[in-house]
């Protein structure tokens, strides 16, 4: 483990029990962030990424709960040295503890801004009240924070915006809100979820230039969360590989761009188009498709798909994920034997 | 394709299969199917289901259910308790207790006590007297007669009302006019509801503005003083069927709104749809599209929201006839039964006759139940 | 705001116009007219009226005139205020129903916040709480709620409190303040008796709300906001009534423009077994005794109020949602 880290998520489980049957939706997940560090999840949809930051927020709602491991975070309050990590795992989702680090030490820029805010409050209103949870402070000194932030985050004549409503501001504009609101308390950690999949391609450019200038400026760690190589590609330091809840490989992301070693994350990478790629050739694609949560399959999440598979070993055991290298960790059995017990 | 990448292909479709048998199955299920699965789950709405099945079967066959000529009067014999059945009699058995009255002196009222010592013996499949099977034939047979129809008394198992008529078989006949009256006019309504929502959801412009319009105004008209008003009007003169159909025409006619609204909805919704638009494109006619393509993909709704109806207009049957401006008597409906409770003296005199308000109750609940039921299958994102 | 308010006042008089026909339609449905059946009823009951004073009726309603004269002359009667005789009470119509319909209002209004008050809770309760206890017995009680006629309500209370307390349960006042004129003592008598009838008379509606707010909490519960809310640190409790109740409640309040409508009309069953002073027992006996313009006045009063009711209910609506003021104005 990272003695410096801010964050570690030590083997992380989440489930979802319903009559149905439970998906395992976060098995056994594990990774550091280190403070100023940008840490960015990959993966398809459904594999587990955004339950895996829910669950570090601890706002998964029933049927879904937190079963196991440890989310260690160290909060400003506490001093700097490793040992005065708080298990977020074992604090009470709704409790007081946990309210006071969500949203101050932890913050989060949601996927959707339009569906993340209320139509029927203005965006002063929610952005004062995220301010008044942490700080006693009264709304006029609110109301200068929250513009302060918007000035900072690029919105034009925040004072005016203050008294607007989400729909009548553009895509960009509501995620810089959302971006303002999250760094209204000065959070430690920024996790971002998937902040640039609903805007169009050139806000997006800069709306992650503008995440990149934060994270510096406020000295933050941020988790960013992305099914796009691309986007991990221009933001993050460190790459974490996510496939069926499970983490396929991890390491920084010029290892992991230059030399993947688990063949998921080869395949993801072959699936990008590059200027390289000769014209009107089909894009290599992954065969198969993820198969249903209630259907995990025994042994590796990801063999029914493998091209490298070996029967008799990958349908049997689920390899653990262990350093290789100096950096880099994956669960394959092609890089190490070591198997997860059951 | 290479043969490498062939077999490749072929080994993930094995290892995949498995999973695959489930999901097969719910993808070539016809809609009603996939209703019909998710319905069965919704276990109350089974049971409401077979309740109203029962409900259904006295309404089509009350003379079977009753024990009485329903509009038989004995004036002797009037406000007399429920004599209830007993099965269990230090052993299995099946009788009521006899009720003997005297008259009170000073109220001179006929007051009525069980006594338990004069047992009535039951029979189910007895005779009695004679009725029609559906208007077609006539028979004497009843669920429940007397064991020696010619010695003992008949009985009362709701009791009598102020006529002394028998109240239970009174309930039973009433049942086949408030349901039928509920089903005719929602029958109505829904026609009418599905070929102006249509009209005005398939064709929009001038049809959809003068349609909403007017669906509007009769929505903003409170319908209760209007009914009163339109069913006071009605000649004293008509006759029981004439009334009957009349008062079930002037019910639907401010109803029809409703599913008229949700049908224009959905087809404002399914024209944009990619399979609407394909038919369009193969030169489907305007007609087949909307019966042949669009109607069928909204049967479950409308058979959701018709069930839903259906309680509705039973309410407000009950009380139109209850305030003594819907059905008249010869007629017999529960409200015009209820119309008997509608004085503290009776209802504190023979509280029995509040029963055929509960038979409105347990109707309509399983009615609104299984209406529910069948609205969360038809559209379980709702 | 503004705006809107004022486009939807300019509705109204159009709206109150086609309800004037409506109501007179009624008021034309029973065969023959009224003055002739009053005539054939006096005679019935051995009385006669002189052929002068006959012959003034008709010409005042001008009923020897086409349909639409006599409408014109009822409705520029009624915009004069003058709502007509009526001839069963032999007193002007406006006299019989004033009292009556103030009546009539504070009963519907005082039902409406009841009903309000108490769906909201039960609402949200069994939303938040889906699938518990508390959650199952509220959605029986609000199956049975929906299911019982308000009249079987009001005859079960009434049998109950009659046969086990020994009291009758009718009216609005005591009988000291019943004819009496408004003072202190008479608003304190109403307060005590409106209750019960406000209790029937909303247990229906508290039913239908308290499941309209349950199915719209359970939408708006699983609504990315209420993760951003989470995750800004806001207690559950606060953050359920600030975000997920408040727009829960928008749907129900444009239930309203049905809702205020249907508790005035429907007061008038509860009010004819409860025998209360307001104006739907009195619509009963005018329409039985066939006293037509009574009966035309009290079914004009009824669209008025239920035109109101949808008025309020668009000013709140616009009021609690700012995508509705917007697009509107």
């Amino acid at each position: 483990m990272n003695t410096n880290a801010i964050l570690s998520v030590r083997n992380l489980k989440t489930r979802f029990t319903m009559d149905e049957g439970t998906t395992k939706a976060v098995d056994g997940v594990s990774f550091d962030v280190a403070p100023g560090q940008v840490v960015g999840i990959v993966g398809e949809s459904g594999c587990g990424k955004s339950v895996t930051i829910k669950s570090i927020l601890r706002i998964v709602q029933k049927p879904g709960e937190v079963v196991g491991g440890e989310i260690l975070f160290r909060p400003q309050r506490h001093g700097e040295n490793g040992t005065d990590f708080v298990d977020l795992a074992k604090l009470d989702g709704r409790g007081k503890e946990m309210r006071t680090i969500r949203g101050n030490d932890i913050a989060l820029i949601p996927q959707e801004p339009m569906a993340a805010l209320s139509p029927v409050h203005t965006i002063g209103n929610q952005l004062v009240e995220a301010v008044q949870l942490h700080r006693k402070i009264n709304k006029r000194q609110a109301e200068e924070i929250a513009i302060e932030r918007m000035k900072e985050v690029g919105v034009p004549s925040p004072e005016e915006r203050m008294s607007a409503y989400s729909w009548e501001l553009s895509g960009g504009l509501r995620q810089r809100v959302m971006i303002a609101m999250a760094l209204l308390c000065s959070p430690r950690l920024l996790i971002a979820d998937e902040p640039t999949t609903a805007i169009d391609v050139t806000t997006q450019a800069q709306v992650l230039n503008l995440l990149r200038g934060l994270q510096k400026n406020h000295d933050m760690a941020i988790i960013f969360i992305t099914h796009d190589l691309g986007v991990i590609a221009q933001v993050a330091d460190d790459v974490v590989v996510m496939y069926l809840g499970r983490v396929m490989e991890t390491g920084p992301v010029d290892d992991i761009f230059h030399n993947p070693l688990h063949p998921y994350t080869k395949a993801l990478l072959g699936s990008i188009p590059s200027i390289h790629t000769t014209s009107r050739e089909p894009l290599p694609t992954i065969e198969g498709s993820i198969p249903h949560p209630f259907n995990r399959p025994a042994g590796c999440p990801f063999f029914p798909r493998c091209a490298a598979y070996m029967p008799g070993k990958c349908d049997r055991q689920t390899p653990k994920l262990e350093r290789i290298g100096e950096h880099q960790s994956v669960s394959c059995f092609l890089h190490h034997e070591v198997a997860e017990e059951i | 394709m290479s043969a490498e990448t062939e077999s490749k292909t072929e080994n993930i479709e094995v290892r995949q299969a498995g999973q695959r048998e489930d999901a097969d199955a719910i993808s070539v299920a016809p809609n009603w199917k996939l209703v019909w699965w998710r319905f069965r789950k919704h276990r109350l709405a089974l049971v409401a289901g077979v309740l109203l099945f029962f409900i259904i079967l006295i309404a089509g066959f009350p003379g079977f259910f009753s024990t009485q000529d329903p509009s038989q009067s004995d004036t002797t014999g009037s406000f007399m308790p429920p004599q209830g059945i007993h099965i269990w009699d230090d052993g299995p058995a099946f009788f009521a207790y006899a009720a003997n009255g005297a008259r009170n002196p000073r109220t001179l009222r006929m007051e009525w006590q069980l006594d338990e010592s004069q047992k009535v013996p039951l029979r189910l499949f007895g005779r009695g007297y004679e009725w029609k099977v559906l208007g077609l034939f006539t028979t004497d047979i009843h669920l429940i007669g007397l064991v020696n129809p010619d010695e003992d008394k008949p009985i009362h198992l709701l009791g009598t009302d102020r006529l002394g008529r028998d109240q239970w078989s009174r309930l039973m006949y009433g049942t086949q006019v408030s349901l039928s009256v509920g089903l005719l006019a929602v029958f109505i309504s829904t026609v009418l509801g599905i070929f102006l929502g249509g009209i005005s959801g398939y064709f929009g412009g001038l049809a959809d503005m003068v349609i909403q319009r007017v669906v509007e105004l009769l929505q903003s008209i409170p319908p209760i003083p209007i009914w009163l008003a339109l069913s006071a009007a009605l000649p004293r003169t008509w006759s029981v069927t004439t009334s009957y159909l009349a008062i079930t025409g002037i019910l639907a006619l401010l109803t029809w709104t409703t599913l008229a609204r949700e049908v224009r909805g959905r087809f404002l919704a399914l024209r944009e749809e990619d399979f609407v638009v394909a038919a369009k494109l193969a030169g489907c006619r305007q007609l087949r599209i909307v019966f042949r393509h669009m109607v069928p993909t909204m049967n479950s709704h409308i058979i959701a929201a018709v069930t839903l109806a259906i309680p509705v207009m039973i309410i407000n049957e009950t009380f139109l006839s209850f305030l003594g401006l819907g059905l008249r008597p010869p007629a017999i409906s529960w409200g015009v039964l209820l119309q008997e409770a509608q004085n503290l003296q009776s209802v504190a005199l023979a509280p029995w006759l509040l029963l055929p308000g509960v038979a409105v109750i347990i109707t309509v609940l399983v009615l609104n139940v299984l209406g529910d039921g069948l609205r969360d299958a038809a559209d379980p994102y709702h | 705001m503004l705006v809107y308010i004022v486009k939807r006042l300019l509705l109204l008089p159009l709206l109150l116009l086609v309800f004037s026909v409506i109501a007179f339609i009624l008021i034309q449905a029973p065969p023959g007219d009224f003055v002739t059946s009053y005539v054939a009823e006096l005679a019935a009951s051995g009385s006669s009226m002189d052929r002068l004073q006959i012959d003034a009726l008709r010409e005042l309603y001008g009923l020897d005139r086409p349909g639409y004269v006599q409408y014109f002359k009822w409705l520029s009667r009624i915009l004069q205020g003058d709502l007509g005789i009526s001839l069963d009470f032999q007193k002007p119509i406006s006299e019989l129903i004033g009292q009556r319909l103030l009546l009539t209002v504070i009963l519907g209004l005082s039902t409406f916040l009841f009903t309000f008050a108490v769906a909201l809770p039960i609402g949200t309760i069994s939303a938040t709480r889906q699938y518990s206890f508390f959650d199952y017995f509220f959605t029986v009680f609000n199956y049975v709620g929906v299911a019982t006629p308000t009249f079987m309500t009001a005859l079960i209370l009434m049998w109950l409190a009659f046969s086990k307390l020994g009291i009758t349960i009718t009216g609005l006042f005591s009988p000291e303040y019943a004819d009496a004129a408004w003072s202190f003592g008479r608003v304190v008598d109403l307060g005590k008796h409106v209750w019960l009838p406000m209790v029937i008379l909303g247990l229906d509606g508290t039913a239908r709300l308290a499941r309209i707010l349950r199915a719209n909490l359970l939408d708006e519960l699983n609504k990315p906001y209420m993760e951003m809310a989470r995750a800004k640190g806001m207690p559950e409790w606060r953050l359920i009534i600030k975000y997920p109740v408040r727009l829960a409640i928008n749907p129900l309040v444009s239930s309203l423009g049905w809702y205020l409508p249907l508790i005035f009309s429907g007061s008038l069953i509860v009010a004819t077994v409860l025998n209360l002073p307001t104006i739907g027992p009195l619509l009963l006996r005018s329409l039985i005794s066939q006293d037509m313009f009574l009966a035309g006045s009290i079914v004009l009063s009824y669209f008025g109020l239920a035109v109101i009711g949808t008025l309020l209910s668009d000013v709140l609506l616009a009021w609690l949602d700012p995508r509705i003021r917007m697009e509107e104005s």
